[in-house]
């Protein structure tokens, strides 16, 4: 079932071909099979659970290599969830936020991109053999990089796509190598846990999937590709890329994680630190920028941190044999992809429909949209609130668990612990209080205050977008408000998935019983009843009074204006300046000369300092000194064979040589 | 039974007395008579009896900021054990909860503030959030040194260590702790160093200045959720400086009554003894408090190694 899901979803786009570029026919169609799709895959999920995991197809091919083999287990069925939701939601909202009928240019292609990207996710995620998990990851990445360069005209996103095109190929490159050594270490490309295998070969694939998956994923200084990308990209291939895409690269290193059974401790305190670094720098930035999107792509690595972090303490608790904190770390970590690709899709739609509305995407223009999108702004708060880990949302059960992991590694119940991995609940702290920061700026530059500029004001009457993109947004925020109130839900799928990663017994206790999730629904509860009871109170109270309406108290000034608000520049200078050994912001202060000054200008540009400043400086200089090498390069065909034949000859002899 | 209803009998009306002697004690320093003891709740009585005026440019978020506020702070109140005597609500990881709740107040407060649209209020809320970012790390370090200590994770077992089970060597990380602790909860409650309740200049407040706008029962909701958030944070500041108990059990309110009221002294005298930091420094007293926090973790770990 699951596996014609995957199909429908991946060719979903084909029929969309067939019509004419301005016909909304096809795109309706697509729309159609993509429902479909997601709501085969599941109910294929959901006959599943029912089922003895782990379901396995093997067909052998005309490829010399691997074969068709496909095994679905509780880590798969993870995975799968987002991959079937979010496009379905996704592809519902596009049919109304990129019409065929308004981008007859580009519409199409991205309909079947679209379609063949969330099919070879769900590919990804249920291969069972390396040469076919490759192939599901090229075509992955090519279809997210068609899908994101729709309005490939604009040459921001012909640059962006560039960046990811490139980041992505050295991803893979890493890949290629790592299942090489796969199949040197094991002797089969099938995906089979092995539990023969020397440290250090371990250790060296254990690496390069870090790196590998990691350009995928977003860990920090291989992030480069995301924010321009996210940015980009039309809003609901945005909130796939972010919710579900990134996943795939968590999903690599959970898998070949959960495959080499040999690990040590410094895999998870790797996998901490990292971790705590993403999300700390992530989340910086996130606060620097100005761009709606770019700031939700930055807490997308922000939250990759956190899920990173959750990985980190299973894998410690792993090597120093602690189910509890691997119970606690994964299931948490697995948690919070599901809810993050739940409130970051969310997100993602909800920006684009502020971008539809106010055409701009820098929120220092926007401003006092909540009293013209009311609805969208309810649904914006939903997700901040979830997004910023706060109780009663979702965001918080899932963080919940990684703390009480984080916390169980001080030693609690006996034992020596190992309190170092303590510090990342501080850094876990930090990041929440950071991402506080981040989303009220959001949402008080965005929504609330008045309009900023004049054409924020009024150019054609922003509104709450058609039921066609509410719908899908409201679907999310429930989902959100669900798994906020009862994560228990999500347990038993949970506790599944760390046994299969785990290799740990059926009768292990499971993640209810650690960690009592039945407070959380009590808590949430409890809290909604009391604030409902005081603002009950509160009407009846005011009832009798005169309430009476004026302009803001404007301390005295007399002519206030929407400009002297506070923007979302001002809102984090501090921050900013606290955080300037990462971000290094470039300030451009106005200098103000004699009593009658000139105008003046003051720009503050906090440009990505992994990418701006030491990727493209290095390129730069390459492209200044390499230029020689172009001899190399004369555009005829049989030279490059030569070139070939002159390789494999040197590799020969050099093969040669090192076998005598 | 008698014990969870005192406790949320002194949740609910203890809190503005602090407020009360922190300031008698302030007027003692600066030879005035001051205002009475019980000037709070006459403030916030008043309050509640008037009318609201309500800024055009504001939405329902504006009324949204001091109920949530108050919300939360009460049930953070209900997770909170006073003295020896357990809290209302527990359950393990009830900790996290209780920091997190307090975020959940910090995110609707400064929202509510943005609502307005006014600049001195979006200053103000910039200053919160961006001071929560080093305050909240230093909470964590406190909890996860109370953690270790007492090998549990439920507030009650975390505050109730007996005195008997310390060894010196605990004792060094709980002072630093407590250090820490205390420049959190000054910075936390807007007190002097770091905020100036009294002040009368916009652009030097950060709680004061996000609820310009706030006006009768809203502001008297706000007026007694940031007294109860002192009592709260108060609260947990004793247990870890003085954990005595008497023999007697029901002694051990009127001993925490006074060990409350003792607390709120010493902030009198030190918002009398300092002045207001400038805004730019205050970081630093956060990022010290952080240090002193951190360091405490560090040493209590080098002993258990």
């Amino acid at each position: 079932m699951i596996l014609t899901a995957i199909a429908v979803l991946g060719f979903s786009g084909l029929p969309v071909c067939l019509f004419s570029s301005r016909s909304l026919a096809g795109q309706r169609i697509a729309t159609l099979l993509m429902f479909l799709g997601g709501v085969i895959g599941l109910c294929g999920i959901a006959v599943s659970l029912n089922d003895v995991l782990p379901v396995a197809l093997c067909v052998s091919w005309f490829l010399p290599w691997g074969q068709f083999a496909i095994t679905i287990d509780a880590i798969s069925v993870m995975f799968l969830m987002p991959v079937f939701v979010v496009p379905m939601l996704g592809s519902i909202y596009g049919l109304k936020y990129w019409k065929q009928s308004e981008h007859p240019e580009n519409g199409r292609r991205l309909v079947f991109f679209y379609g063949l990207l969330a099919g070879s996710m769900a590919l990804v995620v249920v291969a069972h053999d390396a040469v076919l998990f490759l192939i599901a990851w090229e075509i992955m990445a090519l279809a997210a990089y068609f899908a994101a360069t729709a309005e490939d005209d604009n040459p921001e996103v012909c640059r962006a796509g560039w960046v990811y095109l490139i980041a992505t190929h050295v991803g893979t490159l890493c890949l290629i190598a790592m299942f090489a050594l796969w199949r040197h270490a094991t002797s089969s490309f099938a995906l089979n846990p092995v539990h023969t295998i020397p440290a250090e070969i371990a250790g060296t694939i254990f690496v390069l999937s870090l790196i590998g998956f990691g350009f995928k994923a977003g860990i920090m200084p291989l992030h480069i590709w995301l924010p321009g990308a996210h940015a980009n990209a039309p809003s609901h291939v945005s909130a796939v890329m972010s919710g579900v895409m990134l996943k795939m690269g968590v999903y690599g290193i959970v898998r070949i994680t959960a495959l080499l059974d040999v690990s040590a401790v410094w895999w998870g305190c790797a996998v901490l630190i990292l971790g705590a670094v993403t999300g700390i720098a992530g989340i910086a930035f996130a606060i620097s920028q100005n761009d709606i999107k770019r700031i939700l792509a930055y807490s997308s690595i922000e939250n990759i941190g956190i899920i990173m972090i959750g990985l980190g303490l299973a894998l410690l608790g792993r090597a120093l044999n602690q189910p509890i904190w691997i119970i606690l770390g994964l299931g948490g970590s697995l948690l919070h992809i599901w809810n993050h690709s739940l409130f970051k899709s969310l997100l993602f739609f909800n920006a684009g429909a502020v971008i539809h509305a106010s055409r701009t995407r820098d929120i220092d223009q926007m401003g006092g949209l909540a009293k013209l999108m009311p609805r969208t702004m309810i649904l914006f708060v939903i997700g901040a609130v979830a997004i910023c880990a706060l109780p009663p949302l979702n965001g918080f059960a899932g963080e919940w668990l990684i703390y009480s992991g984080l916390f169980h590694t001080l030693g609690i119940g006996g034992g020596t612990g190992f309190p170092v991995a303590g510090i990342a609940a501080v850094a876990l702290a930090m990041i929440g209080a950071m991402a506080v920061a981040c989303f009220v700026k959001m949402l008080g530059t965005v929504f609330l205050g008045t309009a900023r500029c004049k054409s924020a004001e009024h150019p054609h009457c922003p509104h709450d977008p058609s039921a066609g993109m509410m719908w899908p947004m409201a679907v999310l925020a429930f989902g959100c408000v669900c798994i906020g109130f009862f994560p228990m839900i999500a347990g038993k799928m949970l506790d599944d998935a760390v046994r299969v990663w785990a290799g740990l017994p059926e009768q292990t206790t499971s993640i209810t019983t650690v960690a009592p999730l039945g407070w959380i629904t009590k808590m949430s509860i409890a809290f909604i009843l009391l604030a409902g009871i005081i603002a009950f109170a509160l009407k009846r109270l005011v009832k009798t009074r005169v309430v009476s309406e004026a302009g803001t108290w404007d301390c005295g000034y007399t002519q206030p204006s929407s400009r002297v608000q506070y923007t979302g520049s001002s809102f984090g200078q501090t921050l900013v300046s606290l955080f300037g050994f990462i971000l290094w912001p470039k300030i451009h202060w106005p200098r103000v000369r004699g009593f009658f000054p000139k105008t003046a200008n003051f720009k503050n540009i906090i440009p990505d300092t992994v990418l701006d400043r030491l990727i493209m400086p290095l390129f730069n200089v390459a492209g200044r000194y390499l230029p020689s090498l172009r001899v190399l390069q004369q555009g005829q065909t049989h030279f490059y064979v030569l070139y070939i034949l002159i390789i494999v000859i040197v590799l020969l002899i050099c093969g040669t040589i090192g076998v005598k | 039974m008698v014990d969870k209803l005192i406790h949320i009998l002194l949740l609910l009306t203890m809190p503005p007395l602090l407020l009360g002697i922190i300031n008698k004690t302030k007027a003692w320093f600066a030879g005035r008579n001051g205002p009475p003891v019980l000037q709070a709740y006459y403030d916030i009585i008043k309050l509640m009896r008037k009318g609201m005026v309500i800024s055009r440019t504001t939405t329902w978020v504006f009324i949204a900021g001091p109920i949530v506020t108050l919300a939360t702070v009460l049930l953070a109140g209900m997770l909170m054990p006073i003295s020896r005597f357990n809290a209302p609500i527990s359950f393990a990881g009830d900790l996290i909860l209780f920091a997190y709740l307090f975020g959940l107040a910090r995110f609707f407060t400064t929202a509510a503030a943005l609502d307005t649209g006014s600049p001195f209020e979006g200053m103000g809320a910039a200053r919160e959030v961006t001071f929560a970012c080093l305050s909240e790390p230093a909470l964590f370090f406190t909890l996860l040194v109370l953690a270790k200590v007492s090998g549990s994770l439920t507030l009650n077992n975390m505050l109730h260590c007996p005195a008997g089970a310390f060894s010196v060597a605990m004792a060094a990380p709980l002072v630093l702790v407590s250090i820490g602790l205390f420049i959190v909860l000054l910075a936390e409650t807007c007190r002097i160093p770091v905020d100036d309740p009294n002040t009368h200049l916009e652009l030097t407040m950060i709680h004061e200045v996000m609820v310009l706008d706030h006006s009768g029962p809203l502001f008297g909701i706000i007026l007694y959720s940031a007294s109860m958030k002192l009592f709260i944070l108060g609260a947990v500041l004793l247990h870890i400086i003085s954990p005595f108990q008497t023999k007697t059990i029901w002694m051990n309110w009127p001993l925490f009554i006074m060990e409350m009221f003792g607390l709120a002294i010493v902030i009198g005298i030190v918002e009398s003894v300092m002045a207001r930091l400038r805004m730019r420094h205050i970081p630093y007293l956060l990022i010290s408090a952080l240090l002193f926090c951190g360091f405490g973790f560090i040493l209590l770990v080098r002993y258990y190694q």
